[in-house]
């Protein structure tokens, strides 16, 4: 039988969630506290996919197509196969006598597992070596021989419609384009032109969001693991979404969901990249299998640069128009480029994502918005990088076409927000495209930025410096997201509902484990869903264990991505922590010789109304759960619960972001000054956290804005398949003063504790915050109106001298 | 996972060792210094190597910066570090050093990597060489029997990746010519900290008694090798330092220099970035010589 070999010292649990140690100085509560997993991480402990070494444990690589588009017409394992370490080749082939060629994706198209009749993209999967040892499997691709008849390739989103465009998904019956999927949209066209008919300004820019990728420090992997004896399936796969994608395995290789085991240790970060199920995963599965022993699959980084979900891909025609001074209406027109497969990551109900909250924080009169997806020969995706299933994409249109009305009419770009906002007396506000946005004060958190950034200082500083020649910047962006997906009446991924299960366990001593289906990536889920059961129940978050990242230990759910761990199951802890508090009520009742009704909660203990000294602390209630000898009839003993919560809506987290760039003038350098964030998702559980997943977030949107793009030449062939062409940005490209933070507090009316999500809200905000920066420096200087990001250093020079254009 | 291909490994004792074993594998073996090059080309599958020979061990025999004379010396497994914090290196030659090896990738970076690893990779945009360009180097080579020669940057690059060194020769140290009234400067425009250049030029002057007596400019990521700007340095020498001089310079660099369009950016803007800064590190070389 398998076992895991661990290296003396490590952290020998599987499931994950293990404490190390107690935090110092930890709230019994909401509150400041150190993350209870950085013990391990900090010392070079974590457990990463790539340390799982299995008895027999037979590794792998993958050969991928040098073309974006050609005919397969043979290939040729034999060599290969002769190679005295190889185990097995896989091609096509060999997957169809398994049924698992093709496999489905989460956007119900389908997608090749491994190429057999053609390739669609560059670096798609071909064959899978199975080896002894990694060396042998790379050694073994230089040995295989495929022969290729190359096919043009489409790589331009606006020529995949041509009459005349290749077809590249001649695999699906009836396909006779490369539309991926009907037109969609959202808002009332009518009123729309209505509004446009009756404005005074209109602004009009064809927005490019483009290709960027999120990059996790982890690649994807995973080692699958067959017991050919009992049937049992073991996979170590770090994802997102654990028992989603059990039951897509379930599903596609037709295995007895029982018998499959997903188990996520530490995952090196996912950022939607862990969301899909990718080919890798699906051959290392069938490798065990054919193979009889454990197969490790683990990519390197081109391959996670140039074939996992990317991001974003969006090409906007916009639209939005003023009358009277406010913003009235906004029409889009939008392109989603999808690539060979649609596997882009969304509630299924929207084909677009949550793209159609495209209206932002603005009270509009008029809203419509369209788009057309297509295939073209990229890698597949796109996955929701830190964003919420395409409000990314959305926020960036509004926020940078905001800007750009505002120069159309002359007025400043916070006065035009300002005069636009919806009101805090309008929540719950309905948006023109149909969105409920739950509670907000946008002013507030408008006017707190300007204060702490000197906005009216700033702009004097702006006119000064030009006189001198010098250029600088101040871009606004104000965002408002829609996360924690979602009610299951409107929300599902594959038919399964979005919710979330926790299951709460305070053992004899007062200590409690906590299972949730949400996962962890590094949110801090060990310590933030520990502070929820603190609060709740006034243990002390050191003796809560957070248990997450095995299917066989932790309740059924949909996982972490969309900032939906706080919004959904953190409402499943709340209200799981509730149900026992609710059960410690009646044995605190017995224990104290009281009509449970008339015991008063305070936190950690319930106690007699008008009798405080009268009470039972939760470590003596758990103890007496355990041990009363005469409980009455219906009371059963132990103290647990489990809890699947539904959310009744999204939550609604916003946030005013300046940035201060100062551009030169000789090289288009952007040199990222300040950055003033003020966030408001409603209730946060623990500062620090927050904290650092909005300095997170923020650097991602440094990166996106000036340095980030997965490109491709005229062939398809893809440019940034590694660190030196795909640029993350570093600490130096972050203002040398830090971060500049800021909180407003508007709880969320609907969520059992009142709080929002927020993990993706700062990379949602401050890419089109920076943008904005970098045009209004080229603005005042030079009069240019637009330009789409990234800001390279030659991309800013060409705007500045009037030639600005889309990336290619 | 990235693996190399198969690939033999062995240690040097010294120099001569080393040499000797280039010459018993028969052009089949690399260097190994630093690594940072080497070592990803060799797991990408660009350089595979049958052998490696690691010149690690030959720190006590090939890591010093000294004066001698009027040259400053550096051996070939100096690291980035060592250059980045001497202060017989700052005080000879202020600024260029110290700034061309602060934007030289990364810490991790410049605590391995080497001069001699820098020089013989040859990659047009690399940082150091450009300093080593501007102040007239010369590379000490050795070979078999302890010959020895020695080139000029000129000789010594002869386009993207590929150097004068023979196949049984190694670069053992770097020479270069003190002057006073030294100035010097390192321009960068990189996509990123720890990039590439997009463009850098450095420049080296010396002034005595309001005159240059000394000029040296190269440019960097704008040719097959990094780019020594004659005309410029021509146009320098005997003249009087002055802004319009040196805009002058900036654009003779423009001129001269022949940019690809790559990633980075298209060649017209590399071409106009190589002129700005040419002129930056020309006034900022000036302002700060020693007088």
């Amino acid at each position: 039988m398998a076992t895991i070999e661990t290296t003396p010292g490590r952290n020998p649990g599987w499931a994950g969630g293990g404490t190390w140690g107690e935090v110092t100085d930890a709230p019994i509560g909401f509150g400041h506290m150190k993350r209870k997993e950085d013990a391990r991480f900090i010392r070079g402990l974590g457990d990463y996919m790539d340390d799982v070494r299995l008895p027999g444990m037979l590794h792998s690589a993958i050969l991928r197509s040098p073309y974006a588009h050609a005919t397969i017409n043979s290939i040729d394992t034999s060599a290969a196969l002769a190679h005295p370490k190889v185990a097995a080749v896989v091609i096509a082939k060999d997957l169809e006598t398994l049924g698992l060629a093709w496999m489905p994706t989460i956007s119900y198209d389908t997608q090749a597992v491994l190429a057999g009749d053609k390739v669609r993209f560059h670096l798609q999967e071909v064959a899978f070596v199975i080896a002894t040892d990694a060396y042998a499997a790379q050694d073994a691709l230089q040995l295989i021989e495929v022969d290729y008849d190359v096919l043009p390739a489409v790589v331009n989103c606006r020529k995949a419609l041509d009459p005349d465009a290749p077809l590249i998904r001649d695999d699906k019956v009836g396909q006779v384009d490369n539309l991926a999927s009907p037109l969609w949209e959202a808002g009332d066209k009518a009123t729309c032109d209505r509004v446009f008919a009756e404005a005074d300004v209109v602004a009009i820019r064809t927005v490019l969001d483009p290709r960027s990728h999120p990059c996790p420090m982890e690649t994807c992997g995973m080692v699958a693991d067959m017991n050919p004896a009992t049937g049992q399936l073991n996979i170590y796969n770090g994802n997102q979404a654990p028992h989603a994608h059990r039951t897509v395995y379930a599903q596609v290789a037709g295995l007895p969901e029982q018998n499959i085991r997903i188990l996520c240790n530490d995952i090196g970060g996912g950022f939607g990249n862990k969301v899909p199920v990718y080919p890798g995963y699906v051959c290392a599965i069938a490798g065990s299998i054919v193979a009889g022993a454990p197969v490790k699959w683990i990519e390197d980084r081109s391959e996670n640069l140039a074939s996992t979900g990317f991001a974003r891909d969006y090409l906007m025609y916009s639209e939005m128009c003023s009358k009277g001074g406010k913003i009235t209406g906004l029409r889009v027109d939008a392109i989603a480029d999808h690539g060979a497969f649609d596997s882009t990551a969304q509630a299924t109900k929207f084909p677009a994502g949550f793209f159609h909250i495209v209206t932002g924080s603005y009270d509009l009169q008029g809203a419509h918005c369209q788009v057309k997806a297509v295939y073209t020969n990229k890698a597949p995706g796109g996955v929701a990088y830190r964003c919420s299933f395409r409000i990314t994409e959305a926020v960036y249109l509004v926020e940078r076409m905001v800007d750009a009305l505002a120069m159309e009419m002359r007025t400043d770009p916070v006065d035009l927000r300002m005069r636009s906002f919806i009101r805090s007396d309008q929540f719950p506000y309905e948006s023109a495209t149909g969105w409920v946005y739950d509670s907000g004060d946008y002013h507030k958190a408008m006017k707190l930025a300007l204060e702490m950034a000197d906005y009216d200082g700033l702009r004097r500083e702006q006119q000064e410096k030009l006189a001198k020649g010098e250029l600088m910047g101040i871009g606004i962006s104000f965002f408002t997201e829609g996360v924690g997906a979602g009610p299951r009446r409107h929300m599902d991924i594959l038919g399964l509902a979005m919710n979330d299960g926790a299951e709460l366990r305070v053992h004899p001593s007062g200590k409690a484990v906590v299972s949730i289906s949400a996962q962890t990536q590094g949110q801090g889920h060990e310590t933030t869903f520990a502070q929820i059961v603190a609060e709740e129940l006034g243990i002390s978050p050191n003796h809560i264990m957070v248990r997450h990242g095995d299917t066989d230990k932790t309740p059924y759910g949909l996982g972490t991505y969309g900032s939906r761990s706080t919004p959904v199951s953190g409402g499943a802890v709340a209200v799981v922590s509730r149900k026992v508090r609710d059960k410690a009520r009646q044995f605190a009742a017995l224990m104290l010789e009281s009509r449970a009704e008339d015991l008063a909660w305070e936190k950690g203990r319930w106690f007699v109304r008008g009798d405080p000294e009268r009470g039972a602390t939760i470590e003596r209630i758990a103890e007496y759960a355990y041990s009363a000898t005469n409980l009455p009839e219906g009371l059963e003993g132990g103290l647990d619960a489990n809890a699947v919560y539904d959310p009744p809506n999204l939550t609604y987290p916003f946030g005013a972001y300046i940035a201060v760039v100062d551009v030169d003038p000789g090289t288009g350098k952007v040199h990222m000054r300040r950055f003033i964030a003020v966030d408001d998702c409603g209730v946060r559980i623990n500062p620090l956290v927050v904290e650092g997943q909005i300095h997170g977030g923020l650097v991602e949107g440094i990166g996106q804005a000036l340095m980030e793009i997965i490109s491709f030449d005229e062939s398809g062939n893809c440019m940034n398949a590694s660190f030196m062409d795909y640029l993350l940005p570093t600490a130096l490209e972050c203002p040398e003063h830090g971060f500049e933070l800021g909180e407003t507090v508007t709880p969320c009316p609907h969520h059992p504790i009142g709080a929002k999500g927020v993990g993706e809200s700062p990379c949602v905000g401050s890419p089109p915050c920076i943008a904005n920066a970098v045009v209004d420096a080229l603005y005042h200087a030079k009069g240019i109106k637009y330009m789409d990001i990234p800001c390279f250093p030659a991309r800013v020079w060409a705007a500045m001298n009037g030639n600005a254009q889309p990336p290619q | 996972m990235q693996t190399p291909a198969p690939c033999e490994y062995s240690r040097a004792t010294s120099v001569d060792d080393a040499i000797a074993q280039l010459q018993a594998l028969g052009g089949n073996a690399r260097i190994l210094a630093g690594g940072y090059s080497l070592i990803p080309m060799m797991k990408l599958r660009l350089a595979n190597p049958g052998h490696v020979i690691d010149i690690n061990p030959l720190e006590s025999e090939l890591n010093y910066i000294r004066q001698e004379g009027n040259e400053i010396r550096i051996g070939a497994l100096t690291r980035h570090v060592n250059m980045l914090e001497s202060d017989l290196l700052s005080q000879v030659f202020p600024h260029i050093f110290r700034e061309a090896e602060a934007v030289l990738a990364d810490p991790v970076v410049r605590n391995r990597g080497t001069m001699g690893g820098s020089l013989c990779q040859s990659d047009p945009a690399e940082d150091l060489s450009g300093v080593v360009v501007a102040l007239k180097g010369e590379a000490v080579l050795r070979g078999p029997g302890g010959a020895e020669r020695v080139v000029g940057m000129e000789e010594f690059h002869l386009g993207p990746y590929m150097t004068s060194v023979q196949p049984t020769e190694m670069l053992i140290e770097v020479r270069i010519p003190t002057h006073s009234g030294f100035g010097g400067a390192h321009e960068k425009v990189e996509r990123r900290a720890g990039d590439f250049a997009i463009v850098a030029a450095s420049a080296a002057l010396a002034i005595e008694g309001g005159r240059i007596t000394f000029a040296g400019v190269a440019c960097s990521a704008v040719g097959p090798t990094t780019l020594h700007i004659e005309r410029a340095e021509k146009a320098l020498v005997g003249q009087a330092p002055s802004e319009d001089l040196f805009a002058q310079c900036g654009q003779m660099a423009a001129a001269d220099c022949s940019p690809n369009s790559d990633g980075r950016g298209p060649a017209d803007y590399k071409r106009h970035v190589a002129g700005v800064l040419t002129t930056r590190a020309l006034s900022r070389a000036a302002a700060t010589a020693v007088s």
